[in-house]
């Protein structure tokens, strides 16, 4: 298979990250406004609008694209609303990418756009005895952390990482944050004051899950005619989308089942789920890890973020600790991840939080990231994994 | 008042018996466990299978993973006590099945207790009352090494 055509993201804006509790398209029209607005694009030319739906104790919730196209004014549009839990807005990508490179439209809107309860993720109310996601709270009370911390433990049982590790993604992504003025917690953080924080799912403190926000992000995609034709002579360019399933057996245990796949009748794939997300998108760019400039990825707590650098083949298993000790992570090493912050700075807006990671690297491959700028950034990877089988990565270049 | 009978709090997972175990399937052409059971169709992609056995899983595992809940869970967790107490969570290798089952930590065993690698039997305890009924679940118990 050959690479594909390459679209163009004209556009990036975003409704900045917190806690308001407002509806959520108020939250999508003005970051809609500020992608549009940024591309030079009239709400009146867009053919196409994705988005991301909301997410609703980890099933849809509203309908996101028709009621933002509603909200901005019916122009005729198509409309698509993706559900993929965390990897929503990808999937809305990936959507509105297809259709301006089977020549059906040249302009799309991409939108995701939440608005989130306070504390834990918590299920659908009601008995829902055929629903595994209401299951593990009722037989087993395992939240979301304490599928993170799972992770996190095997990372400290079988690497020998430390608390202090764990702590130090926190400490060098709230420093990356700082200056971000689409994250919620703008607020340097201390390797003590994480420890200090109190313990929520061994090895996990609270310090180092992420929180749910408020917030939403957009982009404005257009074929490359269309950009030419608009003055874009080189526009930042979508290389490649994986959207990509797990393979059976998948044998990590995933939220919110209570047990893997069995690996009795069939051998595990070479690659775990986690492992092929991105090798999905660098196959399908024909771009490896060692030409990325940045990644941003899904930082839901501090040791997923290393469980990450070697999902994404930034080093072999087991070495994250050592690339984030040896700085090559942080602003200035030699492959910095979550520039913008991460989930550690935001919070997570699900049907947002994957369309933000794409914002961010957009603005890093224009040299617009003040304060947080990648020097020379050429090529950035977004990656997340969503409930229920979601894979999610979007690879950008200049 | 102590609660006077005791249920499974779901049906069709584990046996209560005193050497107890959880209750799976097994897909009858191509010998895939399923736990929580599956019916209907193998998800197995090489495999069209229709037919499961029910089987009873192994009784003893090794530790994949492990954590512990310092909060309690929102609902509907039903908290077996009015002031909270912290458990701990496993997730258990079988190694006849080759599949990872999360489950909660016996009563009075929490993370300093368990180590991946370690080795846990399955045992049945009571998980919440609710209306005089006294709730049971599976547990993974540490075993004496």
């Amino acid at each position: 298979m050959t690479a594909p055509e390459s679209v163009a993201v004209l556009g990036a804006g975003m409704h900045e990250w917190g806690k308001w509790g407002r509806p959520f398209a108020e939250y999508g029209i003005d970051a809609a406004l500020a992608a549009l607005d940024d591309a030079g694009i009239p709400w009146s030319d867009v053919q196409f609008v994705a988005g991301g739906e909301t997410v609703r104790n980890g099933y849809p919730g509203y309908v996101a694209a028709s009621t933002i196209t509603q909200a901005l004014g019916w122009n005729g549009a198509r409309v698509a609303s993706c559900y993929a839990a965390c990897a929503s807005g990808v999937t809305a990508l990936d959507a509105a990418r297809s259709r301006i490179l089977a020549g059906l439209c040249d302009v799309a809107l991409v939108v995701g756009a939440d608005t989130t309860p306070k504390g834990f993720l918590a299920p659908v109310a009601g008995e829902r005895w055929d629903d595994p996601d209401w299951l593990r709270f009722r037989l087993l009370g395992a939240t979301n952390p304490t599928y993170f911390a799972l992770y996190a433990r095997r990372r400290v049982d079988l690497y020998g990482a430390t608390d202090a590790d764990f702590a130090k993604v926190k400490v060098k992504n709230a420093k990356h944050g700082l200056h971000n003025p689409n994250a919620r917690y703008r607020k340097e953080v201390t390797e003590a004051e994480v420890l200090a924080s109190p313990m929520v799912a061994d090895p996990l403190r609270l310090l180092e899950i992420c929180a749910t926000s408020d917030g939403a992000a957009a982009v404005v995609l257009t074929s490359m005619d269309y950009a030419r034709k608009h003055g874009a002579a080189s526009p930042v360019r979508v290389r490649a989308v994986s959207t990509v399933t797990p393979r059976f057996p998948n044998t990590v245990i995933e939220m919110p089942n209570f047990s893997t796949d069995s690996a009795a009748a069939l051998a595990p794939p070479e690659l775990t789920f986690r492992d092929s997300i991105a090798a999905g998108a660098y196959e399908e760019a024909g771009i490896g890890p060692d030409e990325l400039s940045l990644a941003e990825v899904y930082d839901l707590s501090t040791a997923l973020e290393l469980d990450w650098y070697e999902n994404i083949g930034l080093c072999k298993e087991g070495e994250a600790e050592r690339l984030l000790n040896d700085g090559d992570t942080t602003i200035g090493g030699r492959i910095p991840v979550n520039p913008s912050g991460g989930l550690a700075c935001f919070g997570e807006a699900v049907p947002a939080q994957a369309i933000a990671q794409i914002c961010e690297v957009t603005w890093q491959l224009r040299g617009q990231a003040s304060g947080r700028q990648v020097e020379g950034a050429r090529a950035g990877l977004t990656v997340n994994q969503g409930l229920f089988g979601h894979g999610s990565a979007v690879l950008l270049s200049t | 008042m102590p609660a006077t009978t005791s249920v499974p709090a779901v049906e069709g997972w584990f046996t209560t018996s005193s050497s107890p175990c959880l209750l799976g399937t097994r897909c009858t052409s191509c010998g895939t466990y399923f736990f929580p059971r599956a019916s209907g169709f193998c998800r197995n992609p090489a495999c069209r299978g229709r037919e499961f056995d029910e089987v009873e899983l192994a009784r003893t595992g090794t530790v994949w993973s492990y954590t512990d809940a310092q909060y309690q869970p929102p609902p509907p967790y039903i908290p077996p006590s009015d002031a909270y107490e912290p458990f701990a969570l496993a997730a258990v290798e079988l190694a006849e099945e080759q599949v990872v089952i999360l489950g909660q930590v016996a009563k009075g065993y929490g993370v300093d207790d368990l180590a991946v690698g370690a080795q846990v039997e399955l045992v049945v305890e009571p998980l919440y009352e609710l209306d005089g009924v006294e709730h049971l679940i599976y547990r993974w118990k540490p075993v004496a090494s």
